[in-house]
């Protein structure tokens, strides 16, 4: 990989972080704005000795990559829209069954298939519960092309160490979006592997864990015969009914995330320290809301910006000090009010918190984020 | 940001506005500038308007769009009319003589240059009248240099093409030489 800085498209290093992380198995269904995910990794796979799938549609994509996880191969698929609705169901099975894949999900206006090209945020409550049932998700949330490279990187990493599917929910002005990037060269950046089992075939268990409550997966193919389900499960992998089975496997799918926020949660603060308002926003948003920040702070008022990386898991512990410190909130998406909605329950009435909310097919402006800022800055608590 | 150019390229989908956009980027970056590139588009491949912005500042660039164009281009009148709006005072806009004939009052500086004539007549080509724009609007602006551009240029475009447009590229900078001597003449 070349050292000298490129022109590089969002999805383009998603497919290039996909690579650098090992992924070797694509199978998806081409849709705007992830169309070039697709496009990029049909011509790059093949050349390092991958496959690439275009499949029937949605459902089936997110079936292979299942299929193609439980041979060992790290796998992905991308998608928009209203593909990302029809990716819910396997997405599921792919939680139950401890499935490593990673699906990128570029977001479109919606809902349905709203506006093709036009940038929202309006996954963010899908990401974390599109598909039924209590489950655990991870889901992390670029907001430049450097950065997207280096989130689906973390994305593959993450998939493998706790068996989990991965939501890296880039938004249309991120993976279409070209910026000025040098690709990290190959060491620069860890990549994680899973973890296989070192006990013989005879004795394997595909859902006994240890501490650490991930088990080792053996792949199909190297001799480990195991049974794979969506049905509530046993340690051998075999469906059961039984409420304490069905208590302990639901506990060890949450407490395998749970016991690990620290690792997995990760997102950048800039001048809250001394702020009286902290915006918190991801994405593209992120940087109407860097902008803004930034001539509020020339007109003098104290402003920061706190803007996740890992949006499921909540940064819960992160927020809720912020809240408790008394600084006012500010929460600004291309959408109604999703993240709004957490960052509401977690403040719990400890700070104010305000939105700045956009849903009509365009990038929020800096003018408008700094207009909402002056108002809620001026405005005097209990007002 | 001081040393910024926010750009915008505008015309109809098939004009290859992005692609000149990428180029304009790639030479900015040749330059040693940062840069930023994005775009709006419907969904039909054809017709209508659509643009390519960029940005090319030597600071990091946040806000990926241009609020206040310091350089337009239009290359139809439906561009011109939707996304010829708020360019800055002493900025430039460059619209196609051939195809826009009413250009709303502007604070820029508006050239209008024959840049699809030149490229279907002085080129054989209607199709390379995006690099006769990239050329006409690098050599106007200075805003990249015409080594850089020319590099970018030709490591963008297919094997086979590349006398074809760089013959394309500098009948732009011809079209913008003859434009400010023309405006010199008349002072």
């Amino acid at each position: 990989m070349s050292t000298e800085p490129r022109l590089i498209q969002g999805n383009e290093a998603c497919a290039e972080g996909a690579i650098y992380a090992g992924m070797r198995f694509y199978a998806g269904y081409p849709i705007t704005p992830s169309t070039e995910i697709a496009e990029i990794l049909a011509r790059r796979l093949p050349q390092v000795g991958g496959k690439f799938l275009q499949m029937e549609d949605e459902i089936a994509s997110m079936a292979a990559i299942i299929g193609g996880s439980l041979t060992g191969a790290k796998v992905m698929t991308a998608t928009s829209g209203p593909g990302f609705s029809l990716k819910q169901e396997n997405i599921g099975y792919a939680c139950m069954a401890e499935i490593p894949c990673v699906i990128a999900n570029v977001q479109r206006l919606g809902p349905s298939t709203g506006v093709a090209t036009a940038p929202a945020q309006g996954d963010v409550m899908q990401a974390r519960w599109g598909t039924h049932g209590d489950h655990p998700i991870i889901a992390l949330t670029p907001s430049s092309v450097r950065e997207a490279f280096e989130l689906t990187v973390r994305a593959f990493n993450l998939a493998e160490q706790f068996r989990v599917p991965v939501i890296l929910l880039m938004d249309e002005v991120v993976g279409h979006m070209r910026e000025k990037v040098t690709l990290p060269q190959p060491g620069e950046f860890p990549v994680v592997n899973r973890v296989k089992p070192t006990c013989s075939r005879e004795n394997y268990y595909p859902y006994k864990a240890d501490g650490d409550k991930t088990p080792p997966m053996a792949c199909f193919g190297e001799g480990y015969r195991y049974h794979v389900t969506g049905l509530f499960h046993d340690e051998s992998g075999f469906a059961t009914e039984k409420p304490e089975i069905i208590d302990w496997q639901l506990k060890r799918l949450h407490e395998k995330i749970n016991q690990h926020l620290d690792e997995i949660i990760t997102y950048t603060s800039e001048e809250t320290e001394d702020a009286d308002l902290v915006v918190i926003a991801y994405g593209g948003t992120a940087r109407a809301v860097s902008r803004a920040v930034k001539l509020a702070r020339q007109e003098g008022r104290k402003v920061g910006i706190f803007r996740p990386q890992t949006i499921w898991p909540f940064p819960e512990a992160a927020i809720g000090e912020l809240a408790a410190s008394g600084k006012k909130l500010l929460v600004a998406e291309m959408n109604y009010g999703q993240l709004l909605l957490e960052v509401q329950r977690v403040a719990a009435g400890r700070s104010e918190v305000h939105s700045c909310l956009q849903s009509n097919g365009e990038l929020t402006q800096p003018d408008v984020i700094l207009t909402k800022i002056r108002e809620v800055y001026e405005h005097a608590p209990g007002n | 940001m001081p040393g910024t150019w926010e750009v915008r390229l505008s015309g109809s989908g098939g004009q290859g506005l992005i692609l000149a956009g990428i180029i304009l980027a790639e030479a900015a970056i040749i330059d040693g500038q940062n840069v930023v590139q994005t775009q709006s588009y419907g969904p039909a491949a054809r017709g209508g308007a659509s643009k390519a912005e960029v940005i090319i500042s030597p600071e990091e660039i946040d806000y990926p769009k241009v609020e206040r164009p310091d350089v337009f281009l239009g290359l139809n009148q439906e561009s011109v009319l939707k996304y010829m709006t708020g360019c800055k005072e002493n900025g430039l806009a460059i619209v196609d003589s051939g195809l826009v004939n009413h250009v709303p009052p502007s604070k820029a500086r508006v050239y209008s240059l024959p840049i699809t004539e030149t490229a279907r007549k002085q080129v054989g080509r209607e199709l390379v009248a995006n690099v006769v724009a990239l050329g006409a609007l690098s050599a106007l602006s200075n805003m990249v240099s015409k080594e850089s551009v020319t590099t970018a240029l030709l490591r963008r475009v297919p094997k086979g093409t590349e006398d074809m447009n760089r013959k394309a590229l500098e009948l732009g900078f011809g079209l913008a030489e003859q434009a400010l001597s023309a405006v010199v003449g008349e002072n």
